[in-house]
């Protein structure tokens, strides 16, 4: 690779996919955009790889001026270990997600000649998710997420369903008041800093640390930054979002949005005002803790009674957002390593399910837990995925559940609080509850005949290899947990050293 | 799993045995050790799962063969380690103790799966040798986290040996087994757990047991996950709920390996703990009497398990030597003897669909083999001089008498007793002989009675060269079976249980065999624990309602208050009105605001 193209790379993993958007709109053809959006998002992860590598290599994080504006005057990006795992593994679930085929989405109400647009949405989607990680700068932060924001809330609005319009404009609602919430947090920081980079705010913040503003501002962040990731109880938005989403929108963001959100929460907290000020002066662990304690149960418990697979899924992703933020509330390198490390296992697995389950869904002719009866014998491949991501999803040794789990349990144990330990098994004991139910369904039910429906023979390779792929990751990163943990760890490892020296206040 | 990996492997040539090369007897350099032990079976397993039925069941027989092979190839001393999660994790660990479990499943694998070979069916056969795999794994764990991960395997793989009945009754015993299974491995990982926080180390060695206070919470822990598996009293019930539940070739299946690990890591974990030496007492008491007024043949069998278990605990708890030995050599024969009983009642109920002792009788008319395997089964288990009960149960026996425990002893011969009575005369006796019952059932097909055969040969084999299993016991203790005091001592204990079964039914008090169903303490759990909560569960059910719903809707109670708030119509599974978000995205901020204030 050419050095002068090495340089540019933090800025190129923005700019393919963003690029590659307006080409899918100025084109309409649908094989066309289809291989667009395929290559510009493994683009983007082959660069994200690149900078990973590079990073992992050097130790220090990668800085880049935009334009060649030096900051803090003009927009810096920075790639730290951390934001190059969490930009790799999002644009490796994007790629496999586009490379399945959704015949719900064709089916959408949305004409094939406009299908086009489906791309480009799903592309800026994208390029706000990624921007969100790569930049350094807090305002900058809110105009990708609203470009990730906006581009999820029409990508939502195209599902097939008209229920779709209802989520989707609902999300957009509470999106709204999560992304002003954080802008009025952005606002106040500005006010009493006067600047808008990360680390400069950082550097000037301990000298104004006394003023009411800093604080009012960092509960402002924290809140806005809460309802995207969906901490209980601002979590509504999310099943509906993902239920009436067409099914590789909701596959894409189930694996991607939250995730992104809790990076940027981490990235506040530890980069900007530093983890001894936030957790000693601010109490966060006192709102989060209990909070992630209720996600946990209260999300799994929602999960056992939905009849609809894609919100069984959702509720099932708020009990797991619950397990993300207890590690961070936990305050200790084993517990924060967890959480970060299930931002990847999640993910995956995540996606994974819900791909496989819009496989499922095609051929059983519904979403319904019911509509899953005898699966195990119509469709054992894809009925064996789930069973997989199942597995992941309760923590079973040998899947990447487990090896998140094992770290927050270790934490608890870490940071004296073994009932929060007991409570993480307890809660994946209703994880065990809600995958049986459809374990139960596709094992020992009878398939019943539906009426007016017609079984359409076997699940094409286009859908069942994608949501193979990330299901299999779900084992192999249980197993050979080297690149995920290794990562997440030494990431943590300098996240925290980084955040006790450079912001201590 | 390969031979690299293996070659990296610490070996310790000080301990590498000459006794075991010369009781396999062949030269074991160049053959076996490719894989993991437990890998043969596994992939044996995968086979069956997707090769037509046809082909699929000669895996049955071939898998534990090439298992087998493998394992030769392991030396003692082979520690293979796998770095995962900043942990090494000691895939494999071999000494003496876990390569005689290991040869014995492989041995009780061989059985069963010749056993199971007219099966039509690719579900039992290939989660059977999944299971045997998952045991295999299990003894030579080296780690607690490995341990746990075939412990669970365990119950997962095991349960369809019940399931396969494929009645709703079934089902229901499948469920309650599996969960009880599933907690003993959740309690065995909240064991390692505590350990690896107070020792740093999640190693499967010797653990002392004591007070809380000074030991910790992870030795008992463990206990009672292994408790469970074992069977300890009042734990026990799975296990005779279970059996006879089970499909006639799945009892088999289930009786070799589930209570044989526990017992391996009990004797791995816990050698020398004097609370086993009471546990084990009263297990070899209490079944005895359930055994006596059962009717069920098959569950007259686990409760003779349990009963037999408690010979091995009391053995575990006399601490290392003959005690071990004894309890070892005792699991070795029981696996054997207790696998040809199952078998002989399985194929009953496989050519009758009876299983009742008031149902049947007469069945030596045109079951010859198998009644005549029966009662090898049954001379084993009552421990006959010349049968391999005699060999391995006295040695627990002599060790009590050595500790100078003569309550136990004591107890232990009253329990010799009890057994021939239930298993030894009350099994062929009912099944075979008694009334005739008119029943005219086939001959056991041929496949069953090789393996009962087999099973017999061994019983008979063992019993009179009983320095053949003594080689390979853990502990040098040196030990004669065959002196004058232990026969005549054996003899008349016999004599005199026979002849007290002979005169009660001459004399029409021996109890009767009945349709009853006889109460264990699960009854407590099934029916009472249910019964007595279901007030104070209505009650907070009814609080909990009423206070969520404002008023009226007191009735809905316990988890239907759970179901209410989470159903798809309820609290937290409706879709919220966005005013609802925005009104507590409004109430955190001014909780946070304040908990903030008040925190600098």
């Amino acid at each position: 690779m050419p050095s002068s193209l090495q340089q540019h790379l933090p800025v190129l993993t923005v700019l393919v996919p963003m690029l590659a958007a307006p080409l899918c709109v100025l084109i309409p053809n649908r094989a066309f955009t289809r291989v667009l959006a395929i290559l510009a998002s493994a683009g983007s992860f082959a660069v994200a790889l690149a900078l990973l590598a590079s990073v992992r290599e050097s130790g220090v994080p990668i800085h880049y001026a935009l334009g060649g504006w030096a900051p803090p005057l003009g927009i810096e990006l920075r790639i730290t270990l951390l934001s190059a795992f969490v930009i790799a593994t999002i644009t490796f679930i994007s790629t496999v997600v586009l490379a399945f085929e959704a015949r719900g989405l064709s089916a959408s109400g949305l004409p094939e000649s406009r299908l086009n647009l489906f791309y480009a949405a799903y592309l800026l989607a994208l390029t706000g998710l990624v921007g969100m990680v790569a930049t350094n700068d807090l305002f900058n932060v809110f105009v990708f997420l609203e470009i990730s924001s906006l581009a999820s809330y029409s990508m939502i609005s195209l599902g097939k369903d008209r229920r779709a319009l209802v989520a989707a404009y609902s999300y957009l609602l509470i999106g709204t008041v999560g992304a002003t919430f954080y802008l009025l947090g952005v606002g106040l920081l500005y006010q009493v800093t006067g600047t808008l980079n990360m680390l400069d705010i950082a550097a000037r913040l301990p000298e104004v640390a006394h003023l009411r503003s800093v604080a009012v501002g960092f509960v402002f962040l924290m809140v806005g930054l809460f309802i995207k990731l969906a901490v209980f109880p601002l979590h509504q938005w999310l099943p509906n979002a993902y239920t009436h989403a067409p099914a590789k929108a909701a596959a894409m963001l189930a694996g991607t949005a939250t995730k992104v959100s809790y990076y940027v929460l981490l990235r506040v907290i530890f980069t900007v005002f530093g983890a001894a000020f936030v957790f000693g002066q601010l109490g966060l662990a006192r709102v989060l803790l209990p909070l992630s304690l209720l996600a946990m149960f209260v999300g799994s418990a929602a999960a056992i009674y939905q009849t609809d697979l894609r919100r069984l899924l959702a509720y099932s992703s708020i009990a797991q957002v619950g397990y993300m933020t207890l590690g961070l509330s936990l305050q200790n390198a084993d517990a924060l390593t967890g959480g970060v490390v299930h931002l990847f296992n999640h993910g995956v697995t995540k996606s994974g399910l819900f791909l496989i389950v819009a496989a499922m869904a095609t051929r059983a002719g519904g979403w319904s837990v019911d509509a899953m009866a005898g699966a195990a014998k119509s469709m054992p491949i894809a009925f064996g995925g789930f069973v997989l991501g199942g597995l992941s999803l309760i923590g079973v040794p040998g899947t990447a559940g487990f090896v998140s789990k094992w770290y927050l349990v270790r934490g608890a144990l870490e940071a004296g609080k073994p009932w929060v330990a007991f409570l993480i098994l307890l809660s994946s004991m209703l994880a065990v509850v809600y995958v049986w139910r459809v374990v139960e369904a596709g094992f020992f039910q009878e398939p019943q005949a539906r009426e007016g429906f017609e079984a359409s023979g076997r699940i094409p390779l286009n859908m069942l290899v994608p949501a193979g792929v990330l299901l299999l990751a779900s084992l192999v990163f249980g197993i050979w947990t080297e690149p995920t943990l290794g990562t997440a760890a030494s990431a943590v490892e300098y996240l925290l050293s980084f955040s006790n020296s450079g912001a201590s206040m | 799993m390969t031979s690299s990996l293996l070659l990296a492997a610490a070996s310790d040539p000080a301990s590498l045995s000459t006794t075991m090369s010369t009781v396999r007897g062949i030269d074991i350099d160049g053959i076996g050790g490719w894989m993991h032990p437990a890998l043969p079976l596994l992939i044996g397993a995968a086979l069956i799962a997707f090769l037509p039925s046809r082909f699929g069941r000669w895996v049955l027989v071939l898998a534990p063969i090439l298992g087998f092979l493998n394992l030769l190839g392991f030396e003692i001393g082979t520690v293979v380690e796998l770095p995962m999660m900043g942990l090494a994790l000691q895939v494999l660990e071999v000494d003496k103790l876990s390569l005689l479990f290991g040869y014995l499943f492989h041995l009780a694998a061989l059985l069963a799966g010749i056993y199971a070979l007219h099966l039509d069916d690719r579900l039992q056969p290939s989660t059977g040798l999944a299971y045997a795999a998952a045991a295999v794994g299990a003894v030579f764990a080296g780690d607690l986290l490995v341990l746990f991960v075939f412990w669970e395997l365990l119950a997962i793989t095991s349960v369809f040996q019940i399931w396969a009945r494929k009645s709703d009754q079934a089902f229901g015993v499948g469920m309650r087994y599996l969960t009880l299974h599933i907690s003993s491995g959740l309690l065995l990982l909240g064991g390692a757990a505590v350990l690896f926080k107070e020792t740093g180390a999640v190693e499967l060695g010797k653990m002392e047991l004591g007070p809380v206070g000074d030991v910790g919470l992870g030795p008992w822990l463990l206990l009672i996950a292994v408790g469970l598996k074992a069977a300890f009293p009042a734990l026990h019930t799975w296990l005779v709920d279970a059996y006879p539940a089970a499909t006639p070739t799945g009892t088999v299946f289930l009786s070799s390996f589930t209570t044989k690990t526990a017992i391996y890591v009990l004797a791995r974990c816990f050698a020398g703990a004097d609370e086993l030496i009471v546990v084990g007492a009263v297990m070899a008491m209490f079944p005895i009497f359930y055994a006596v007024i059962e009717n069920d043949l098959r569950r007259v069998l686990g409760y003779s398990m349990i009963n037999q278990i408690g010979f091995m605990v009391v053995g575990i708890g006399l601490g290392e030597g003959l005690g071990v030995n004894g309890a070892v050599a005792h699991a070795f024969n029981d696996v054997i003897f207790k696998g040809l009983l199952f078998m002989s009642m399985g194929a009953v109920l496989f050519r009758t669909g009876k299983i009742n002792g008031s149902e049947l009788g007469g069945l030596y008319k045109t079951m010859p083999q198998t009644a005549g395997f029966c009662m090898v089964g049954a001379a084993s288990i009552s421990a006959f001089p010349g049968f391999s009960g005699f060999v391995s149960k006295s040695m627990v026996m002599v060790a009590a008498a050595h500790d100078g425990q003569v309550l136990v002893w004591l107890l232990l011969l009253f329990a010799s007793a009890g057994v021939f009575h239930h298993a030894g005369i009350k099994i062929p006796f009912f099944a075979f002989y008694a009334h005739d019952s008119g029943l005219r059932p086939k001959e056991a097909p041929t496949n069953m009675r090789v393996a009962m055969g087999i099973s017999a040969l061994l019983c008979v084999g063992i019993g009179c060269f009983p320095f053949l299993l003594y080689r390979m016991l853990p502990y040098d203790a040196p030990y004669n079976p065959y002196d004058v005091t232990h026969v005549v001592t054996q003899l008349q204990l016999l004599f005199f249980s026979a002849l007290a079964f002979v005169t009660l039914m001459l004399l029409k008090i021996y109890p009767p065999e009945l349709r009853s169903t006889n109460l264990d303490v699960d009854w407590i759990w099934r029916r009472l624990i249910p019964r007595v909560c279901r007030l104070p569960i209505a009650l907070c059910g009814a609080v909990w309602g009423g206070l969520l719903a404002g008023a009226g809707d007191v009735r809905r109670s316990g988890l239907l208050a759970v179901r209410w708030l989470h159903s798809p119509a309820g609290r937290f599974g409706e879709p919220w009105p966005t005013g609802r978000t925005a009104f507590w995205a409004a109430l955190l901020l001014a909780v946070m605001m304040m908990v903030a204030y008040a925190s600098r």
